[in-house]
């Protein structure tokens, strides 16, 4: 079981510690600068993606738990890449991170605004372009940014049959697959609805929020997108919509799975696209346990009244009934018995961006 | 008046390459990233130029300032003898002897 939580927050890396039964703010790195992601990697080493605004985004590596942290070169785009035809590419946002998996030790995949995936064969000493992947026939054309100005990568999920198989979500673009690390993509969004279009049902141009897996069922993967929640048990070759017709369990960001049980699955509900904010002001979690045919709203703990907290497409996970969020308001809400049950960790942190055990 | 300080004319040939070397400054907020970084002269005909010669001494600093194709960034400026560069893009402006090179950026957010 993880004992470490590491929050990326608008304004530093905000690091818990599990002891003696209770979570406990431990450290802060990066004071003052906003971590999009942190998280941990196969051979135990932390990574923080930096927004510094002015300077641009940084990657940063750990290998002794915060002690000490090098600054990477990161991802760029080389000369002449461009987004779209006189635009030249550069990156702009740090937005998905995933090591390689056990089979590629060294591997780190990082994904960014614009739609570029990085890849990595030396634990970040260098990246290069998946240049199949940006010369993907219509990228220029068909892909575009959903709340950032350019389409983003948001979510890499490494299959833990074959770590060559990677699925990947991009917004607005959708979800691809690639069988051989990269070398090749196929789309993957069929059962996927894109109101915002004028045909929902096109191939590409879908605004998957993240995907997630059940880790130990992996053909079943799970969305939460745009215009709802959805559920795959084939490995994404066809998506199946479970949103709560009549409940909160529609628009949101974040999804977390349970990667024992291929049925359950938490949501943090918000208001429409509009309004972006809780749910009636009242915040709640939203969980599945039979596939998404139904929906429990999980409020024991959580504020009823004015709460204007969103959460944020990384900011919510899960591992052995326990789950944390954090919200764009500051606060950090966890259970540690599957939603039943809910306390505030932190209540006047700056927005949250990411929140992972580690 | 130099030629009254009694100065061999070694030095004084030292002494005016140190002037006609650009001066480079830099805000200092960008201090906290890279310790030492303050001002100095350094050899270069164009703003490019002096900033792959400070990328020598400060390495990973363009990239704090240029977008990855070489760009400043949208936030970061440029002056030079107090007047902002105009080639943004490939930092082109030419630099004569003494020419003081500031960088600086904008401050916004919250």
């Amino acid at each position: 079981m993880a004992d470490t939580l590491l929050l990326g927050t608008r304004k530093g890396l905000v690091v818990y510690r599990h002891s003696a039964g209770q979570w406990t703010l431990d450290r802060v790195h990066f004071t003052g600068f906003p971590v999009t992601l942190a998280d941990r990697d196969n051979q135990g080493s932390w990574w923080a993606m930096l927004d510094h605004g002015h300077w641009g985004c940084k990657l940063h590596r750990s290998d002794d738990e915060g002690q000490t942290w090098q600054e990477l070169a990161g991802p760029a785009f080389a000369e002449g890449d461009e987004t779209k035809p006189g635009k030249p590419a550069t990156v702009k946002y740090l937005w998905a991170f995933a090591p390689g998996g056990p089979q590629f030790p060294n591997r780190i995949w990082v994904g960014t605004e614009p739609g570029g995936l990085f890849l990595s064969e030396d634990r970040g000493a260098t990246f290069s372009l998946v240049r199949s992947l940006w010369d993907f026939p219509g990228r220029a054309e068909q892909w575009f940014g959903g709340g950032r100005d350019d389409a983003s990568i948001h979510s890499i999920l490494v299959d833990p049959r074959d770590n060559n198989r990677i699925h990947i979500g991009i917004s607005c673009a959708g979800v691809f697959f690639s069988p051989d690390s990269g070398k090749t993509w196929q789309v993957r969004n069929k059962g996927l609805r894109a109101d915002f279009l004028p045909d929902p049902a096109m191939e590409v141009g879908h605004d998957p929020h993240l995907l997630v897996r059940s880790l130990q069922h992996p053909d079943v993967l799970w969305q939460q997108n745009h215009c709802g929640i959805f559920r795959s048990t084939d490995n994404g070759e066809r998506w199946h919509e479970i949103s709560q017709p009549d409940g909160p369990a529609r628009f949101g960001f974040a999804i977390a799975a349970d990667p024992d049980d291929p049925l359950s699955a938490w949501v943090v509900p918000a208001d429409s696209d509009a309004t972006r904010v809780a749910m009636d002001l009242a915040l709640c979690v939203s969980a599945t346990h039979d596939g998404g045919k139904t929906w429990l709203a999980q409020r024991n703990g959580l504020p009823q009244a004015h709460a204007f907290d969103i959460t944020y497409r990384h900011a919510l996970d899960y591992q052995n009934d326990e789950l944390v969020f954090g919200t764009t308001t500051g606060n950090c809400y966890h259970s540690a018995d599957r939603g039943g049950h809910w306390t505030c960790l932190h209540s006047n942190l700056p927005m949250i961006h990411s929140v992972r055990f580690v | 008046m130099l030629k009254f300080c009694g100065l061999r004319p070694a030095s004084l040939t030292w002494l005016e390459h140190r002037r006609a070397l650009p001066t480079l400054r830099f805000t200092a907020a960008l201090g906290r990233f890279f310790p030492g970084l303050g001002q100095t002269d350094l050899p270069g005909t164009t703003v490019d130029e002096v900033l792959r010669h400070a990328e020598a001494r400060f390495p990973g600093l363009r990239r704090y300032l240029l977008e990855d194709q070489g760009a400043l960034r949208q936030h970061v400026n440029i002056f030079v003898n107090g007047e902002r560069i105009r080639d943004r893009d490939r930092l082109s402006d030419a630099l004569n002897e003494g020419d003081e090179v500031f960088v600086l950026q904008a401050l916004s957010g919250g």
